[in-house]
Order: structure tokens, then C-alpha cells, then sequence
């Protein structure tokens, strides 16, 4: 006989939904068990390893200036700022000063790419929540940015532009004048974001108060980047260890202390801004010189252990690297931002309605293949 | 019309003439007609090329002009798949099972190096499919790391050719031996 429950039981009873690894908001292809109490979410384990491709296995395999190319891969939205990570690592490790011009470009490059990836992140974002018309107006201002890197690059998402002591080529002679011409327009345009999006009613009652998390947490669970900082963590890399030229350059760390996912949003927006800032600063001070360092034909690093920090467009990406002498490395780890961000979306989005459990994921931006790697 | 013609870009027009029977050509030719100018593809990305389908999507390059209009985020109401992006081991038996789910006829666009062959992951890589053919039947590659959106226009014009040389009464030759 079927066991006969009451009504209060059948309230307490766990009820699993799964999400994903096809789901248009997981942004890739990350699985969500999310346990539910009729509509309010109640645990969300992720599942990930669905684009795990081996890429630190790999890197073993390969020498520096290839390990590069398969760092873009990773986490493909903020490109620059990975091959960063590793030409940073090695020249570190090698003791060799870079030009002048090269940290010049590649401060300028890194912030470009910052202001892309959050505009696909803001077109995205208003995506999921039902707003489509961000999609094409964020898409629409991110093709003048890759319009400047494949003039200079040769490509548009995947560049693989910095090598071990400087970058793979000149700047395109036109690259300042463009730069320009996209900061222009792009400041006449940001300002609509707002509009369309920031001050909608409809799309702050989806976000104000939803997914908070305290300072606390997010330092505890080491939430990054613009995430971290929605939380009021001051923990953007550029301002605590400066690389390329951020000492030198005068910007602000956007801090918003609620912690909800509009906060995460607003600092995202005025991320946007501060890149701007940034490269106004340096993009008529770009001195002559050699786009390269001298660099041997075979790079090989001194015995033992380096790492370097700096800041994607989704938070702290570190690069760690174990030599034994050879021109491969022992050991190549990524401390990538997204994995770690993702073990806070669990307490942010407990006791929230799993409608919201979109918007929560969405707003911390997440990129699966450089979970995975 | 055999298969290997439809290699033959130029020469579709041609091909048309030579159908079989007058009646079934007419009927192809109406059905062929709107099948070919309202694919719409499914939203599938797994990496990199993902972006640059949303980039063919939007604003600069809108493949709506194409007649592909819309991402459908279900297998059941999609046409096309575009594998755009890695498919590892773990993905592979999802990836079979979002093809079994949508809807006959629907047809599989490999996006990039890594669905065509692996791509930068062919060596070396122990988690990684060697190409999405070994998993699904693929009708159209594109090439490119990833490949620029006019390339992925320039593949769902290849893909609204072979709709439209396509028989009601004959299988194509990429899921004849699909099981």
C-alpha cells in the first residue's frame, strides 16, 4: 500500500530540478542541480567538467610562447588580459625590463578588452532578464572595439597579441586615431545603458535585494572582480600589486557595499567608465620604441616556482608556474576567477525565488570554459 | 541529385534542371523553398565560436536578413545545430542527445577547429572528441579559430543550398549512416 502523505510533508519535501548543460542562461555549458522547496531554491550544486579540455595538462607539453595560445581559450572574453598572465609570469621569472611602448599598449589593450567583455556581460545580462533590445545595443558598440584589434592583432576574439617580452606586432598606425574616435562615441552611448536598462523599473525589482551577499562571505569565498567588489571587498589587482602601468595611471576602484546583483551591475557600469578614463590617459602619451624586448630563440626559465596576478574582466586571474630549467614548464596552474565565484553562488542564491537564480548567475558573469579549462 | 554535386557551388542552378520527375521537383522546389529561408538555429555554444554566433546574430551582421531569424533555446523547435565551440567526452553523450531531440529535418553546422577536428586540442588533450563528426552527422564545416561571422553567414548560405537541392524522397547522404 502507497504510504499516504500529509500535506505539511509534501511541503518539506526536496524537490530537484536540473539546469543545464544546454540552458541559454548558463552562458555555456555549466549543470545546476538546483534543490527547490516549491519555488525558493534551497541548494544549487554545480556540476562542471562539460568543457574541461586539459589545458594545464597540456601546457606541460608545450613551450611559453605556445602556452599562450591556449590561454585565449580560456577565458575568451577577456583574451588580452590571460596571455597577461603568462608573458607577465615569465618575464618576471626571467628578470627582463619590456619597453616602455609594449606596457603602454598592452595597458591600453587590456582595458579595451575590459570595456568589450562587459558590454557583451551587459547585453547578456539584460538578456536573460527579458530585455532584448540590450543584446543589439551592446553587441552593436563591441564591433568598433573589434574593428582596433584586428587592425593591430590580426584577429577579433582570440588574439594571442602578447608574447613573452613584448607583443607579436606593431600597432596599426591608425590604432590611436581609432581609439579615439571609440572613446568619443562610446561616452555619447554609455549613458543610454542607462536608460535603457539601469533606471527600468521592471529590471531593478529583478535585481535590487536579490543574491546578497555580505563582505564577510565574499572575502571568505575569495569573490573577485566586479563581483567581489559589489560586495564592497577591495580587491581589484590593479590598485593592491600594479602591473603594466596602473600605478601610474589615475583611476578609481568602483565599490558598492550591498552586495545584491544590482550592485554587481552597477559596478560593471562604472568599470566601463574608469576604462575610459584609463585609456584617455595613455593613448596620446605612447612613446616610440620597439614593440619587443630582445628575447632569446628558445625561452627557458630558472629552476623554481613564480606567479603572477592580474585582473580580468572577471576578477583575480593567476598564473603559477613550476620550472625545472627546461623550455616546457613542470607545472602550469590557473587560478581561474570564474570557478571560484561560482562556489558563492550557492549562498547567494539560497531562499531566493529560482526565477532569480538566473539573474544571480548572471550577474557574477560567468565564462564555463575558463571554469573548466 | 547525388551528393558529391552539391560539392559544386556554382553549379546549383544547373543541378535543379536535371531532377527526376516533374511533379516531385515542383513539390521539392515549394517545400525546399521555405524550409531553406526559415532555419532556425538552436542556441548551442560550448566556447569561443559561441561569441561569435551571437555576433552573427546582432546588430552588424544579422543573419535575420538570411531568414535564420531567431535562437531557439529548445532542440524541439529548432532546423539547424551549430556545434560552436569544444565538445569533451562528458558533453558528447548530451550533445547526441540534443540531436536525437530536435525535430526531422534538421541538419549540423560544425563552427570552428575545435567541431571540425579538435583544433588546438588535438594533441595532447586527453578529455577532448576529435571532431563532432564522431558524434553527430555534420553537413556543413566552417573553418576558423573562431571563424569570422561573415564566415558563419557564408556557411548558412552553403546550408540553405544543400535545403534547397535536397529531395523529399531521398535521404542525404550524411544520415544515411546515422543509427
Amino acid at each position: 500500500m502507497a504510504e499516504i502523505l500529509e500535506v505539511k510533508d509534501i511541503a518539506q519535501q526536496e524537490y530537484l530540478i536540473n539546469m543545464g548543460p544546454q540552458h541559454p542562461s548558463t552562458h555555456g555549458v555549466m549543470r545546476l542541480v538546483v534543490s527547490l522547496n516549491g519555488e525558493i531554491v534551497k541548494n544549487v550544486q554545480p556540476h562542471c567538467g562539460y568543457i574541461h579540455r586539459g589545458i594545464e595538462k597540456m601546457c606541460e607539453k608545450l613551450t611559453y610562447p605556445q602556452i599562450i595560445h591556449l590561454t585565449d581559450r580560456m577565458d575568451y572574453l577577456s583574451a588580452h588580459m590571460n596571455n597577461a598572465s603568462v608573458c607577465l609570469t615569465v618575464e618576471k621569472a626571467l628578470g627582463i625590463e619590456i619597453p616602455e611602448r609594449v606596457k603602454y599598449i598592452r595597458t591600453i589593450m587590456d582595458e579595451l578588452q575590459r570595456i568589450a567583455s562587459h558590454q557583451l556581460w551587459w547585453c547578456a545580462f539584460g538578456m536573460d532578464l527579458g530585455g532584448l533590445t540590450c543584446f543589439f545595443y551592446g553587441l552593436r558598440d563591441r564591433e568598433p572595439i573589434l574593428d582596433i584589434f584586428e587592425e593591430s592583432t590580426g584577429s577579433r576574439l582570440i588574439q594571442s597579441y602578447y608574447t613573452p617580452g613584448g607583443l607579436m606586432n606593431d600597432i596599426h598606425p591608425d590604432f590611436q586615431k581609432k581609439v579615439k574616435e571609440f572613446i568619443k562615441y562610446f561616452r555619447k552611448i554609455l549613458p543610454e545603458y542607462d536608460q535603457l536598462l539601469t533606471g527600468n523599473v521592471i529590471f531593478q525589482e529583478r535585481t535590487k535585494g536579490i543574491g546578497i551577499l555580505s563582505k564577510e562571505e565574499a572575502i571568505n569565498r575569495g569573490l573577485t572582480g566586479p563581483s567581489g567588489r559589489g560586495s564592497g571587498f577591495a580587491c581589484d589587482v590593479r590598485k593592491r600589486a600594479p602591473y603594466h602601468l596602473y600605478d601610474k595611471v589615475d583611476f578609481k576602484e568602483c565599490l558598492y557595499e550591498e552586495g545584491d546583483t544590482f550592485a554587481r551591475y552597477k559596478v560593471r557600469i562604472d568599470e566601463m567608465w574608469e576604462s575610459m578614463k584609463i585609456i584617455e590617459q595613455l593613448i596620446d602619451n605612447i612613446p616610440e620604441g620597439d614593440y619587443t624586448a630582445k628575447m632569446k630563440a628558445v625561452i627557458k626559465l630558472p629552476e623554481g616556482e613564480f606567479f603572477q596576478r592580474v585582473e580580468t574582466a572577471r576578477g583575480e586571474l593567476i598564473c603559477f608556474i613550476v620550472s625545472d630549467g627546461n623550455k616546457n614548464p613542470l607545472r602550469v596552474k590557473f587560478r581561474s576567477p570564474n570557478l571560484i565565484n561560482l562556489a558563492s553562488l550557492n549562498v547567494m542564491s539560497k531562499d531566493f525565488k529560482i526565477a532569480d537564480l538566473v539573474a544571480i548567475s548572471g550577474s557574477l558573469d560567468l565564462v564555463i570554459p575558463c571554469m573548466d579549462r | 541529385m547525388k551528393y558529391d554535386e552539391f560539392r559544386d557551388n556554382e553549379s546549383l542552378e544547373l543541378l535543379k534542371k536535371n531532377g527526376t520527375n516533374i511533379f516531385m521537383t515542383t513539390v521539392d522546389g515549394i517545400f525546399n523553398w521555405g524550409r531553406a529561408n526559415s532555419i532556425w538555429p538552436l542556441t548551442f555554444a560550448t566556447s569561443c565560436c559561441g561569441i561569435e554566433m551571437m555576433a552573427t546574430g546582432a546588430s552588424r551582421h544579422d543573419f535575420s536578413r538570411f531568414g535564420l531569424e531567431v535562437y531557439r533555446a529548445s532542440p524541439r523547435q529548432a532546423d539547424v545545430i551549430v556545434v560552436a565551440g569544444t565538445i569533451v567526452n562528458k558533453m558528447a553523450p548530451v550533445l547526441k542527445r540534443l540531436y536525437d531531440q530536435m525535430s526531422d529535418p534538421k541538419y549540423v553546422m560544425a563552427m570552428g577547429a575545435c567541431a571540425i577536428s579538435g583544433g588546438p586540442f588535438f594533441y595532447n588533450s586527453y578529455h577532448v572528441v576529435k571532431g563532432v563528426e564522431h558524434v553527430i552527422p555534420v553537413d556543413i564545416y566552417i573553418p576558423g579559430c573562431p571563424p569570422r561571422p561573415e564566415a558563419l553567414l557564408y556557411g548558412f548560405i552553403q546550408l540553405q543550398r544543400l535545403i534547397k537541392s535536397e529531395s523529399l524522397h531521398e535521404k542525404r547522404e550524411s544520415m544515411k549512416n546515422y543509427v
